[in-house]
């Protein structure tokens, strides 16, 4: 096994973890860092695939802003310092058929059907990624980059104005 | 001065070379073996840096204030950061009752490890950095604000009102001080092209502190208020939160946040250095030597602004944040941008004198805005006052 | 490439499969979400695999990626300050006792 393999099992297993503790743990709180290790190793599995730069805003953006949102929202939803309360409703026996019949049906389809219908490409990584990554952004793909910091802006209004205290 | 300047490369060479000619072990085995070795080096220089900067912080600090600092333990008080170890070791170690144990214990390993993460992209010398990321600048960011986790961790496990309320008030002052941090690095990487540490410090003939001041004193605003130091530092004031998210901890746990506090201090002022002071660049001494010179003078700095100025608080904290750093930030990356681009092709002195012009327009525009803001809310504030008599 | 693409699209699908669990079987709005950003996570994933093994001289994979970001953020902000409103007018952000039209 070379090193690359050993690399990506060891952190698709961080992530896999990270993923299991959201959804699994009744202390909500332990639930989000089991959330901020799943970003961590999703950003492991970028750099694994050679995308450095959205390795990096992976942990800015997500680790850095979106995790402390999701805990502040936490900590300003409980009601006094009460931890566990039953945490899946009636229906979870038939959500987890429906996630493992997906996964199933998936993973058939990827291992037994498709498997050699993505070629793949001979071409090596281009020279200057970053380089061309901000080329694109502001010349090819300039509309949707516009268009979402447009959407930014209305989201941060609209939090604003929803959260403000009437 | 080439055998001096070369020293460490030229031991890591010779190790490598043993591992892989002598022994010869695959070359997966060894880059594994190298990258342990090198975090292991990188956490002991943290914590080397730990014990010179104590040292260093509390003798400035009171000659400063006017008096001499520890003198007792070791000549010139040296040693005194040892027996500041050995109290912490030996104090008893407290989780309270209804506290979360594993997120209570967890908490300051997380607040130590982004500042250990930082020493990795600093470049110490030629060719001496632990790997030269193409997004250094970004990563520096990134790391800098998985702070923010672990202090709310700490908070949240003390189960304890004013641990949360002092976590709170310490992730507020952290996210707005990383966005005017954020602008000034952006106008550093527009004006160098690249965002890798390495590149930055080679396109610096000229040191960016005087090329682009406002940035310059941006980034070392912002950087005092990251790292939770004076004038900045009501998240620890005694006098007011008792101590703030910290409140529980004692012993070893409670050591390990002042660890990672100056070890973070290090880290600030070796980028600090690195994207405005031009790194390691430097006449006649050794490249790593002129690193650690310049670093140490910009934590003199900090230590001097943390003796001068008085403590702000937390609204004005957040008001010069969000209505003063930020939109000189803002300005000064569109001003940069526009010389920049306008004068891509001419000579390097004439880029020079533009940049610094501009900038210092910048600065008197600003002071012009300010004052007349001041005015205005002091002439408001006499109305009310007249008003109500 | 020691690893093939399968295995990073079966990673993908793994992990999205956690987050629909999450997203159907949870009670507390704030864990629906962080099951709706394990999604967003597992479509990341697979964007930027599809991306290296198919066509790396093509930016469109990195860019839709970052516009995924963009939007997951966006998302993120809007719905937690509804779930701070609704809790201040209703005391609780348990989902089943958040039904309005309800009787």
């Amino acid at each position: 096994m070379s090193i690359e393999q050993f690399v990506f099992i060891a952190l698709s297993a961080i992530t896999l973890l990270g993923g299991w503790i959201v959804i699994t743990n009744r202390n909500l709180y332990r639930a989000a860092l089991g959330l901020v290790l799943s970003f961590f190793g999703v950003a492991g599995l970028y750099a694994l695939l050679d995308a450095g730069f959205l390795a990096v805003v992976q942990v800015l953006i997500y680790v850095g802003a979106i995790s402390i949102l999701i805990i502040f929202a936490i900590m300003l939803t409980r009601r006094v310092m009460d931890r566990t309360a039953v945490q899946h409703n009636a229906q979870w026996g038939i959500s987890a058929l429906v996630a493992l019949a997906l996964f199933g049906v998936i993973g058939y389809t990827l291992l037994f059907r498709a498997a050699d219908q993505w070629a793949v490409s001979s071409t090596g990584l281009p020279e200057k990624p970053i380089e061309m990554l901000g080329e694109a952004l502001v010349t090819t793909y300039a509309l949707p980059f516009e268009v979402a910091s447009v959407l930014l802006l209305v989201a941060l209004v609209g939090a604003i104005v929803i959260a403000r205290e009437k | 001065m080439n055998i001096l300047d070369d020293l460490f490369i030229t031991i890591g060479q010779w190790w490598t070379a043993l591992l892989s000619n002598t022994l010869g072990l695959p070359d997966g085995i060894v880059l594994v073996i190298n990258g342990l070795i090198g975090g292991l080096i990188f956490a002991l220089l943290g914590v080397v840096m730990v014990l010179v900067l104590t040292y260093m912080e509390r003798k400035v600090f009171s000659r400063l204030q006017d008096r001499i600092g520890p003198n007792r333990w070791g000549p010139f008080g040296v040693l005194q950061a040892v027996t500041d170890a050995i109290k912490m070791l030996i104090k008893e170690d407290i989780v309270p009752d209804e506290a979360d144990r594993l997120l209570f214990n967890l908490a300051p390993v997380l607040m130590v490890i982004p500042a250990v993460m930082l020493y990795t992209v600093l470049p110490f010398g030629r060719g001496m950095q632990g790997s030269d990321l193409g997004v250094g600048a970004l990563y520096v960011v990134a790391i800098g604000s998985l702070t923010s986790i672990a202090v709310m961790t700490a908070g949240w496990s003390s189960n304890n009102k004013y641990g949360l309320l002092g976590a709170f008030r310490v992730i507020a002052q952290l996210v707005s001080y990383e966005i005017p941090m954020v602008l000034a690095v952006a106008s550093v990487v527009l004006v160098t092209g690249s965002m890798s540490l390495v590149d930055i410090v080679e396109s610096q003939p000229i040191p960016n502190a005087i090329l682009m001041p406002v940035a310059f004193l941006v980034y070392m605003a912002a950087g005092m208020a990251e790292l939770g130091r004076s004038p900045f530092d009501l998240l620890e004031a005694d006098s007011e939160i008792v101590a703030g998210y910290f409140i529980e901890y004692s012993g070893m746990k409670f050591a390990l946040f002042f660890l990672a506090e100056y070890i973070n201090m290090f880290a600030v002022a070796g980028l600090v250095t690195t994207l405005f002071l031009s790194g390691w660049k430097g006449p006649v001494l050794p490249t790593w030597l002129w690193f650690f010179i310049k670093t140490f003078a910009v934590v003199f700095v900090f230590i001097w602004a943390r003796g001068s100025w008085p403590r702000f608080r937390i609204d004005h904290m957040l008001n010069f944040a969000w209505k003063f750093l930020v939109p000189l930030a803002l300005v000064n990356l569109m001003v940069v941008g526009l010389v920049d681009k306008l004068l891509t092709d001419a000579e390097m002195w004439v880029r020079a004198v533009a940049l610094l012009g501009s900038n210092l327009v910048l600065v008197v525009v600003t002071l012009i805005v300010v004052a007349w803001a001041g005015r205005r809310s002091r002439s408001a504030a006499l109305r009310t006052i007249a008003g109500a008599r | 490439m020691d690893v093939s693409l399968t295995w990073y699209l079966l990673v993908a699908a793994a992990l999205f499969c956690m987050g629909l669990y999450g997203v159907l079987a949870r009670r507390n709005a704030v864990a629906i979400l962080m099951g709706v950003e394990l999604m967003l996570n597992a479509v990341n994933i697979n964007l930027v695999a599809f991306w290296r093994y198919v066509r790396p001289d093509a930016m469109a994979g990195q860019v839709f990626a970052i516009i995924v970001y963009t939007v997951a953020a966006a998302e993120a902000a809007v719905g937690l300050a509804l779930f701070i409103a609704i809790y201040r007018s209703r005391d609780t952000v348990v989902v089943e006792d958040i039904d309005l039209m309800k009787g």
